[in-house]
């Protein structure tokens, strides 16, 4: 069963067409990588099932349509969206940024137990918890913009470019971290990512877009083998 | 000396209402980057509900209870009828929006109430504080209630979730969706809270300046003044410039110029200011990067 579902997605950016009507799914407690250049659209299909931009289409989440929900009643049922940038408020604490991202929960114990998985996870943060989130480091907003996303409790983790701007060895630590999370805690992960090598190796259906379409989907080690995206994306 | 300290006194007597109402205006500016141009207005009006509930018989702390209430019912109500439906607007719409706004309020309240002015008494009374001539009991029990405004006001921003929801959604509206917060709601609250705490700056003031529908337009300039001079994105910065004013205006007023003229040279020590800390004493410098 699939926990989210799109047919015939199509998103505009002012009177500007950016999805010409795209069909993919992410399968509950399973790890779907959106693949693709520059400019592909890959942003553009996580805001329009966040319903930051203009979208239509049919956007199923645990079966129930979400196309016309408002961004923060989306977040509300379960999806965190971690957006290119990282979105932190750089002007609060770490602290408080991560109290945010546990805003709309009630229930506390359940909370604090996830702000020390949170710091367990990252421990960077821990260290950092008084800091203002705009001092931090790159890598470390990153993690931090993953532990508000946590502190949600989310079912759907929706991540863009996690990968963007950071060294290897902490991209490495951030993948180690979000595959622990897809195992351990069955959140499913739809990841945008640039790094087309390292989507594939932790996901386990990967869709490629290219000008607003999807130009190729399918199991990931389907598109890793696949002629045309080794040379086009991989490189080899 | 003494005449210095009576001036100090009642200098931030009304720098605290300059204070408080520099508060208000920051609160909205920065959730909306708007200037609500009616937020005198609006308190004045609330001064005069308040002025009607104690003329109908209520007792003075009730009534101020109660206008404070209902200013933050008012301020919500107006955020989500008047001013969300030009939320996409360009900036000068919700600017002529908020001047109407103004002027509607000023017109409803000679309308509803008379221009002629009214007396509003204080609860603090009018003695002379420890008998001496530095302060009212007014001037210091208004001096009190600001500070009291401002501390509630920073506990409140600083301590709750409610506090820190509203922080976020002003400085982050989108990923403060993304986390589920209702940035519309958040907006009103401002707006409900920014009403309340303009009400109880006209109920302080109105002792001291006499209630009439004019009574907040040479305030809210001095507010205004003060929230600049103050940095206009720092609320502390702001009540900090608000109290300086309030100082400032009667210092000058007294020892450099008349009363006449005291306005100007207060406006234009804070120009020297700005020529100098554009961003205002304590607001941040923006520095963008490309």
């Amino acid at each position: 069963m699939a926990i989210l579902e799109a047919k015939g997605l199509e998103a505009w950016y002012g009177p500007v067409k950016a999805l010409h009507g795209v069909d993919f799914e992410v399968g509950d407690g399973g790890v779907t990588a959106v693949l693709g250049a520059n400019g592909a659209g890959k942003t553009t299909i996580l805001r329009a099932i966040s319903g930051l931009i203009r979208r239509a289409g049919a956007i199923r989440f645990r079966g129930r349509p979400i196309g016309a929900l408002a961004t923060e009643d989306i977040a509300r049922l379960g999806i965190a969206h971690v957006p290119d940038g990282r979105g932190t408020f750089v002007d609060l604490t770490v602290e408080e940024n991560l109290r945010l991202g546990a805003y709309v929960r009630a229930d506390r114990q359940a909370v604090r137990e996830d702000f020390d998985r949170a710091f367990g996870l990252f421990p960077r943060l821990a260290e950092r918890r008084r800091q203002q989130a705009g001092t931090l480091s790159g890598g470390e907003q990153q993690m931090l913009a993953i532990a508000r996303a946590l502190l949600m409790r989310p079912s759907l983790l929706m991540l863009d470019e996690p990968s963007f701007g950071l060294a290897p060895l902490v991209v490495a630590e951030i993948f180690r971290a979000l595959g622990g999370i897809n195992r351990e805690e069955g959140v499913s992960l739809l990841i945008v990512e640039q790094n087309a090598s390292l989507a594939l190796d932790l996901a386990d259906h990967a869709v490629l877009i290219e000008t607003g379409a999807v130009a190729l989907s399918g199991p990931s080690p389907a598109i890793r083998d696949n002629e045309a995206v080794r040379r086009a994306y991989l490189g080899y | 000396m003494s005449e210095f300290l009576h001036l100090l006194g009642s200098g931030l007597a009304l720098g605290g209402i300059y204070a408080i109402m520099a508060l208000a205006l920051v609160m909205i500016y920065q959730a909306t980057q708007l200037i609500n141009f009616a937020q005198g207005e609006m308190a004045m009006f609330s001064t005069y509900v308040a002025w009607k509930l104690m003329d109908s018989g209520w007792p003075y702390w009730r009534a101020f209870a109660a206008t404070v209430i209902v200013s933050f019912i008012g301020g919500l109500i107006i955020e989500r009828v008047v001013v969300r439906p030009f939320a996409r607007a360009p900036i000068l719409t919700s600017v002529i929006v908020s001047i109407g706004l103004a002027f509607v309020f000023n017109a409803l309240a000679g309308y509803l109430y008379g221009y002629s002015v009214v007396s509003f008494d204080s609860p603090f009374g009018d003695r002379p504080l420890f008998g001496s001539g530095y302060m009212s009991a007014h001037e210091a029990g208004a001096v009190l209630v600001s500070l009291c405004v401002l501390v509630v006001v920073y506990a409140f921003f600083r301590f709750t979730p409610l506090g820190l929801a509203m922080r976020a959604a002003a400085q982050n509206p989108v990923s403060s969706r993304l986390v589920g917060i209702r940035v519309g709601w958040m907006l009103a609250l401002g707006w409900g809270l920014a009403a309340a705490i303009g009400s109880i700056a006209g109920m302080m003031a109105a002792p001291i300046v006499y209630l009439d529908p004019n009574m907040m337009f040479g305030i809210l300039l001095y507010a205004f003044a003060g929230a600049v001079l103050g940095g206009i994105d720092n609320p502390f910065g702001a009540a900090f410039g608000g109290f300086a004013v309030g100082v400032m205006e009667n210092l000058v007023g007294a020892y450099v110029v008349g009363p006449e003229v005291k306005l100007t040279v207060a406006l234009a020590i804070i120009i020297a200011v700005l020529v100098w800390r554009p961003s205002g004493l304590f607001g941040r410098r923006l520095v963008a990067r490309v």
